[in-house]
């Protein structure tokens, strides 16, 4: 069996297993999943990235795009249904980067992340005096239907949850398939060394460009999921700290597989929500220990301690 | 005519602050390779220092203008202990690694020191006014400036005379600068390395202290108070090229000057006004003011 085939097969029993496991789950069990995938989506995003050998300390701009172009839309175009939303997030994102990314492609190592944390700040900044948009309140989000389903009716309830999980589903075989592929191979080789890869003929620029879109579109179908299961977003979701949260969970699960940032969200998700209840003021302190733990004892991330146990085995 | 004297004065004033604060990121990454995300947890150390010091100084009833040696009290005091502590404590088995990873380390840092501070000062926030209004006010024209501003930039022009002779003008500036130039030959002539980086790691941490010290008496001090201050210390350092002291001089008065006119004339964009100006210099000379562009390694 090929190691795509096995990621899709092993991907396709995790979705199973969700929404199986979905009437089963309280209702803070099923929104907690559904915010853990959406900022997966953004880390699944970060994850190519960091496989070129960028960090981007400003996923946060792409995510704020995907949740104010969902919130914009549901409102200016009149979009009842939350798969429409979800989809305009995603676009508006990706086309954010195909214009940044003119820039941002020429940039690698600090100045990468620099420059795209400089541009956070600038949509954040006009977030903030931007009062049709509800300056820094933010607005309120809802969508009427799921799938045409209505969202207050029984299934509907769990359409959000659903969606979510179907856009990682998808989002994780499609990337899967894409580092499989002649591109997504050549991404690792840009990291090591992209002078290379320029003389043997492929435009470093380019695929770096591509690659940045890709990104950009996952974290915007993400912040579009979190507008949607939130049902508010307000500018902080452009602010640098927050980017940075994406940094976190993705240094967490590491590049080694696509399914490792959704289990490295929903780790932090359940962390987070117990951490506020019993030490609301240590929360960033455990966090940062846990990424120093990570970065100095396992530079490839929590997933890497399976990957190590399979080859001591065989 | 007076609203460009007002626009000038501010900007300067807003600059020497931030000289302070850059000239200390800039020195650490020149030296260490290391852009430090924790340094505006350091600023704000120095600020909560500054204002626990100067605060149980004034209310003991003694001489208020003790309080000025209170605060640059402070700020050695947290260069002194955070510094080394950091260094030998964590920084130093990082060496050698990917400055992206460092970075990473860097942000792991600053989450960990924002609860810190947290858990030593409480949520609460701190006013030490006293030292703000003790010096009185100077008439410019039309308008009237506290004397104390005045006393933070000539600390910037201070900080900046010090670091220049301090760098260029001693064995010790001249050590450092070998091993700004190559850290493998610079241990190789028998120049110790490791104690070059303490030092400047905590002279970094001073200055970001400093940075905060006399800023403590012109704010209130919060939680929270750091995350800003380096974002904007990024855009100084990042638009007069990471490692040039004479970068960051320049970058604190491009910033300082853009905002202060962004507030006077253009107030609905001071928020994003530095980072397009950061974004600006990017696109037009990608390492930034004052760094040559380097040759890449096949």
């Amino acid at each position: 069996m090929t190691s795509f085939r096995r990621t899709t097969l092993g991907l396709g029993v995790a979705l199973l297993v969700m929404g199986l496991a979905a009437p089963l789950l309280p209702k803070w069990a099923l929104f907690l999943v559904t915010i853990a995938i959406a900022k997966g989506m953004v880390a699944l995003g970060l994850l190519l990235l960091m496989r070129t050998g960028l960090v981007s300390f400003g996923q946060g701009l792409y995510f704020a795009a995907g949740a104010y172009a969902a919130g914009v839309g549901s409102q200016a175009l009149d979009l009842g249904d939350a798969v429409p939303m979800v989809l305009l997030g995603g676009l508006t994102a990706a086309a954010v980067a195909a214009g940044l990314g003119l820039l941002l492609a020429r940039y690698r190592a600090i100045f990468f992340a620099m420059l795209s944390l400089a541009f956070s700040m600038i949509l954040y900044g006009l977030l903030v005096k931007t009062s049709a948009l509800g300056s820094t309140d933010g607005f309120n989000v809802a969508a009427r239907t799921v799938f045409g389903l209505p969202i207050g009716s029984t299934l509907g309830r769990y359409g959000v949850y659903a969606l979510a999980a179907l856009c990682a589903f998808g989002a994780a075989v499609g990337l899967d398939r894409y580092l499989g592929s002649y591109l997504g191979r050549l991404a690792p080789a840009v990291r090591d060394n992209e002078l290379r890869v320029e003389y043997m003929g492929a435009s470093v620029r380019n695929l770096v460009h591509l690659n940045l879109v890709i990104a950009a579109a996952m974290a915007g179908v993400g912040g579009a999921l979190t507008a949607l299961a939130v049902g508010h977003i307000d500018p902080e979701m452009a602010y640098w700290t927050t980017s940075g949260e994406f940094v976190f969970v993705a240094i967490l699960s590491g590049t080694a597989s696509v399914a490792a940032p959704f289990a490295g969200a929903v780790l932090l998700e359940l962390l987070r929500s117990f951490a506020y209840e019993h030490a609301p003021n240590t929360w960033q302190l455990v966090m940062g220990s846990a990424m120093l733990a990570v970065i100095l004892f396992l530079p490839e991330g929590l997933w890497s301690i399976f990957r190590r146990r399979r080859r001591a085995a065989t | 005519m007076s609203t460009i004297l007002a626009v000038l004065v501010d900007g300067v004033i807003y600059a020497s602050w931030l000289f302070v604060i850059a000239t200390g990121l800039t020195l650490v990454y020149g030296v260490m390779r290391i852009l430090n995300m924790a340094h505006g947890s350091l600023y704000a150390l120095g600020a909560y220092a500054a204002a626990s010091l100067a605060g149980a100084w004034l209310r003991a009833g003694w001489a208020p203008m003790g309080s000025y040696a209170m605060l640059v009290l402070a700020a050695l005091l947290v260069g002194l202990v955070v510094g080394p502590l950091i260094e030998r404590g964590l920084l130093r088995f990082c060496y050698g690694r990917d400055e992206v990873v460092l970075v990473l380390v860097t942000y792991a840092l600053f989450l960990i020191l924002e609860d810190v501070i947290k858990l030593v000062w409480g949520v609460e926030s701190y006013f030490i006014y006293e030292p703000y209004g003790l010096l009185g006010n100077v008439e410019m024209g039309a308008l009237s400036y506290p004397v104390y501003s005045a006393v933070l930039v000539g600390a910037a022009v201070l900080v900046g005379v010090l670091l220049r002779i301090g760098i260029y003008g001693t064995r010790y500036g001249k050590l450092l600068t070998a091993v700004i130039h190559d850290r493998e030959v610079s241990a190789a002539m028998g120049i110790n390395v490791n104690r070059v980086y303490l030092v400047t790691f905590t002279l970094g941490t001073m200055l970001a202290a400093i940075g905060g010290a006399l800023t403590a008496p012109t704010v209130s001090v919060v939680p929270g108070m750091g995350v800003e201050t380096i974002v904007l210390a990024f855009a100084v350092v990042v638009i007069g090229g990471l490692g040039s002291m004479q970068g960051a001089a320049l970058g604190a008065l491009i910033v300082g000057l853009v905002r202060s006119g962004a507030v006077h004339f253009f107030p609905q964009v001071e928020l994003f006004s530095i980072y397009l100006v950061m974004a600006l210099v990017l696109a037009v000379r990608p390492r930034g003011l004052f760094v040559a562009a380097e040759a890449r390694k096949i």
